[in-house]
C-alpha cells in the first residue's frame, strides 16, 4: 500500500469524531493516504462521506469542540501536524498548505477588499512590506487570470462574479508558494462552463508551480480529467485507492463500481434512466464494526455484516477495503 | 453617498413638519387646563382672561402656525443673536416659545438642562458601550463558557430589572448602609450647582455621577452586549472565518479584524439609533437621583400642563430620532461596502 518514494504528506489512521449532544459522530474512521510531491490526488465520495472533514482535520480547521481528532498521525514535511505548536501550525496554514473552499460566494470576507485579503498571507508568511505585498498580489491575480489585476485589488468581493471569486481564492491559497494545495470541492458551487475554466486554470498552475494537490469532489468526471491517483471515500473510510486509469478500468469495490455506473456516458442512447445506488448513506453515530456499505451492496454476505474489511492490495498500487473479490466473483479467502 | 444623504435630509423636512403637527394635535386633544393648578379662589372670568392671554381661544390651526413661526423662525434667529451677535429684524422683542408655567423661553430651559443630561445619561451610554462590546465579543467567542453564562445572566438582570429598582437598591447600599465617612459612600442626590474647579471638586463630581451612570450603564450594556454577542455568533460561523484561519492568521487577527469588523455593522446601527434616548434623558433615573435633566423637565411640563414646553421637547426628540435614523443609514453604507445608496 505504501509507496516507497518520498511523500510530502502522509496521513495514517486518522480518526475524527464530533462530540454532539446526541452522542458521537464518527466522521473520519481510520483514514490513511499519502501525497507525493507534484501529484494530484483525487478524493471522491458522496455528501457526508467525510471528505471535507478529513481535509479540515489536517489543518485543524474544524471547530474543536465539538470536533476532536482522536488518533492518527499527519506527517507533513517531517513533522506531525497534530503535534506542532500553534505558531508552527499557523505557519503551515496558508504558508505551506493552501486551502480552497467550496463556496466562493461566502469564503471571502465581504467587508475587506480583495487586495487586503490577498496581502494578509503575504505579510504574515513571507514578511513582505506593504508595497512588495501589493505588487505580488497583483501578480497573483494576474496569474489566476483576472484581467486588469492592479486596479481590481481595490475591489470588494461582491464586485466579482462567482468564478472570479474562486480565482481570487486560488490566488490566496497559492500566495505563499505552498507545497500542497487542498481544494475542497472548488467547482461544486459554480456553473459548468466556469467549472471547466477553473479546472483548466488549476491544471495550468500545477504545471507552472509544481505543487501537489488534493482535489475533493463528488464528480468522477472531474477526477478522470485531472487526477493522478484516486481515493474513494465511504462513511468516513477510504474504501478503494488506485491510479486513476486503473480505478476507472478495473474498479474493485462494489461502491466504486456502482458510482461509475451512475455516470452518464457520452454517445450512448438515453433509453433508460441513469442507475442510482439504492439506500441511504449510513448514520455515523458508531465506530464501524462491519462493512458500512453492506446494506446497499448487492454482493454482501455474512462476513460483511460482522467484520469491517481492511484495505488489501489488489496490485501494488491498488487497494480496496472489501471482502468480495471482484475478479474471481466471490468472497476472498479469509 | 453624498447624494443619498442630501436627498434624505430634504425628505426629513416634510416628515418633521408632519410630526410636529401630529404632536400638536395630540396635545390639543389632551384634557389639559393650564389654569388647573391655580388656586380655586380665582374667579372664572379671571381664568378665562388668563386662557385668552395664552392664546387658547384662537383656533387650533392658528396656534399651530404661530408655534411654527416661533420655533422655526424666531428661535433660530435668536440663537444667531446669542451665539454670534448677529441681529436680524427685531432682536429685542421677538416672540419666543415660552413656557406657560415658568414664563421663560423653552429653549433656554432646555439649554439649562442639557448639560446634566448629557453628562449623566451620555456618560452612562458611553460606559455601557465600553462594557458591552468586550463582553459581547468574549461571550460569543467562548459560547456557553462560564463567562458567557455569567454575561447572559447579568444581561438578563440588567435588562429585566427596572432602573427604579436598581437605582433605589444602590442608594440603599451606598448612601444609607454605607457609613458617611467611608470612601465607598456616595451621594444620592445629584448637585447640579456643583462646579468642577479643581481635583477635589472633580472627584466629587465623579462620585455623584457614579450611581446614576452605573444604573443606566447596566441597562444599556445589557442590551448592547446581547446585540454584540448575537452578531458575533452570526459571523463566527461564516465561511470567511475559516478562510482567514486557513490563511494562517493569528486567532486575534481573525477575531478582532475579520469577525469584529463584520459584527460591528448591525451593532453600530443599534448604538446610533439609541443616541436620541440619551438626549431624551432617562426620566425615571433622573427622578430617583434628582438629576434635573431633560427627562425631569418633560415630567414637570406634563404635570403642569405646560403645553409649549411639552410640544417643543417632544418635537426636539422627534428631530433627534429622525436625524439619528439617517445617521444610522449613512453609517451602514460606510461600514458595509455591499450597500451603496447611489
Amino acid at each position: 500500500m505504501r509507496d516507497q518514494s518520498a511523500t510530502v504528506l502522509d496521513v495514517a489512521n486518522l480518526k475524527t469524531v464530533f462530540n454532539t449532544r446526541d452522542g458521537e459522530v464518527h466522521a473520519v474512521n481510520d483514514v490513511s493516504f499519502y501525497l507525493k510531491p507534484g501529484e494530484l490526488l483525487g478524493i471522491v465520495g458522496e455528501s457526508g462521506s467525510g471528505k471535507s472533514v478529513t481535509m479540515m482535520s489536517l489543518l485543524k480547521l474544524l471547530p474543536m469542540p465539538p470536533a476532536e481528532i482522536r488518533s492518527g498521525t499527519i506527517e507533513f514535511d517531517g513533522r506531525d501536524i497534530r503535534e506542532v505548536s500553534d505558531k508552527e501550525l499557523r505557519q503551515i496554514r496558508g504558508g505551506e498548505i493552501g486551502f480552497i473552499f467550496q463556496d466562493p460566494m461566502t469564503s471571502l470576507n465581504p467587508v475587506f477588499t480583495v487586495g487586503f485579503q490577498l496581502i494578509e498571507p503575504l505579510r504574515v508568511h513571507m514578511g513582505m512590506s506593504k508595497k512588495q505585498a501589493r505588487a505580488r498580489a497583483a501578480e497573483l491575480l494576474e496569474l489566476v487570470g483576472i484581467p486588469d489585476a492592479p486596479a481590481r485589488l481595490k475591489d470588494f468581493p461582491h464586485q466579482f462574479s462567482g468564478g472570479m471569486r474562486q480565482r481570487v481564492m486560488i490566488a490566496i491559497a497559492l500566495a505563499c508558494d505552498p507545497k500542497v494545495l487542498i481544494a475542497d470541492e472548488p467547482t461544486t458551487a459554480l456553473d459548468v462552463t466556469i467549472q471547466a475554466q477553473i479546472l483548466e486554470l488549476v491544471k495550468e498552475l500545477r504545471q507552472k508551480l509544481g505543487m501537489a494537490i488534493i482535489w475533493i469532489t463528488h464528480d468522477l468526471g472531474v477526477i478522470a480529467e485531472i487526477a493522478d491517483r484516486v481515493a474513494v471515500m465511504y462513511a468516513g473510510q477510504i474504501v478503494e485507492h488506485a491510479e486513476v486509469k486503473e480505478l476507472f478500468a478495473n474498479p474493485q469495490h462494489p461502491y466504486t463500481r456502482a458510482l461509475l455506473e451512475t455516470l452518464p456516458r457520452m454517445g450512448e442512447a438515453r433509453a433508460e434512466r441513469l442507475p442510482s445506488i439504492d439506500g441511504q448513506p449510513p448514520n455515523l453515530d458508531h465506530a464501524p464494526t462491519h462493512c458500512e456499505f453492506a446494506p446497499r451492496c448487492k454482493h454482501a454476505f455474512d462476513r460483511c455484516r460482522v467484520e469491517n474489511p481492511q484495505r488489501r492490495n489488489v496490485t501494488p498500487a491498488h487497494d480496496v477495503a472489501c471482502f468480495w473479490d471482484a475478479k474471481a466473483g466471490g468472497p476472498i479467502d479469509a | 453617498m453624498l447624494n443619498f444623504t442630501l436627498r434624505r435630509l430634504v425628505f426629513t423636512v416634510p416628515t418633521l413638519l408632519l410630526i410636529s403637527f401630529i404632536i400638536f394635535l395630540i396635545l390639543d386633544l389632551a384634557p389639559n387646563d393650564p389654569t388647573g393648578n391655580l388656586p380655586l379662589t380665582i374667579p372664572p372670568e379671571v381664568r378665562a382672561n388668563i386662557r385668552a392671554s395664552l392664546g387658547l381661544d384662537d383656533p387650533m390651526y392658528w396656534r399651530y402656525i404661530l408655534w411654527c413661526q416661533q420655533f422655526f423662525v424666531n428661535e433660530p434667529l435668536n440663537l444667531l443673536n446669542q451665539w454670534f451677535g448677529w441681529c436680524v429684524g427685531d432682536c429685542e422683542n421677538r416672540l419666543r416659545v415660552t413656557s406657560w408655567a415658568t414664563r421663560s423661553p423653552v429653549v433656554d430651559l432646555i439649554a439649562e438642562r442639557m448639560p446634566q443630561t448629557l453628562w449623566v445619561v451620555g456618560m452612562s451610554y458611553v460606559v455601557g458601550i465600553l462594557i458591552a462590546l468586550p463582553i459581547g465579543v468574549i461571550s460569543a467567542y467562548k459560547q456557553y463558557s462560564w463567562f458567557d453564562q455569567a454575561g447572559t445572566f447579568v444581561a438578563m438582570i440588567g435588562f429585566s430589572v427596572p432602573t427604579f429598582f436598581t437605582g433605589v437598591l444602590l442608594i440603599v447600599i451606598f448612601s444609607v448602609w454605607m457609613p458617611n465617612d467611608s470612601v465607598f459612600w456616595l451621594p444620592s442626590i445629584y448637585d447640579t450647582t456643583h462646579k468642577v474647579t479643581d481635583w477635589g471638586s472633580f472627584v466629587f463630581q465623579m462620585r455623584q455621577m457614579v450611581m446614576p451612570v452605573m444604573v443606566l450603564a447596566l441597562y444599556n450594556a445589557a442590551q448592547i452586549s446581547r446585540f454584540m454577542r448575537a452578531s458575533m455568533l452570526d459571523n463566527l460561523s461564516q465561511d470567511y472565518v475559516r478562510t482567514a484561519r486557513a490563511k494562517g492568521l493569528k486567532e486575534k487577527t481573525v477575531l478582532l479584524v475579520h469577525v469584529l469588523r463584520n459584527s460591528m455593522i448591525p451593532v453600530v446601527t443599534v448604538i446610533a439609533l439609541g443616541i436620541p434616548q440619551v438626549f431624551g434623558g432617562a426620566i425615571i433615573t433622573e427622578q430617583i437621583f434628582k438629576v434635573n435633566g431633560l427627562g425631569q423637565l418633560l415630567i414637570i411640563g406634563i404635570e403642569g400642563a405646560d403645553i409649549p414646553l411639552v410640544q417643543t421637547l417632544t418635537f426636539l426628540f422627534a428631530v433627534l430620532i429622525v436625524m439619528f435614523n439617517l445617521v444610522a443609514d449613512v453609517l451602514y453604507g460606510l461600514l458595509d461596502p455591499r450597500i451603496r445608496y447611489d
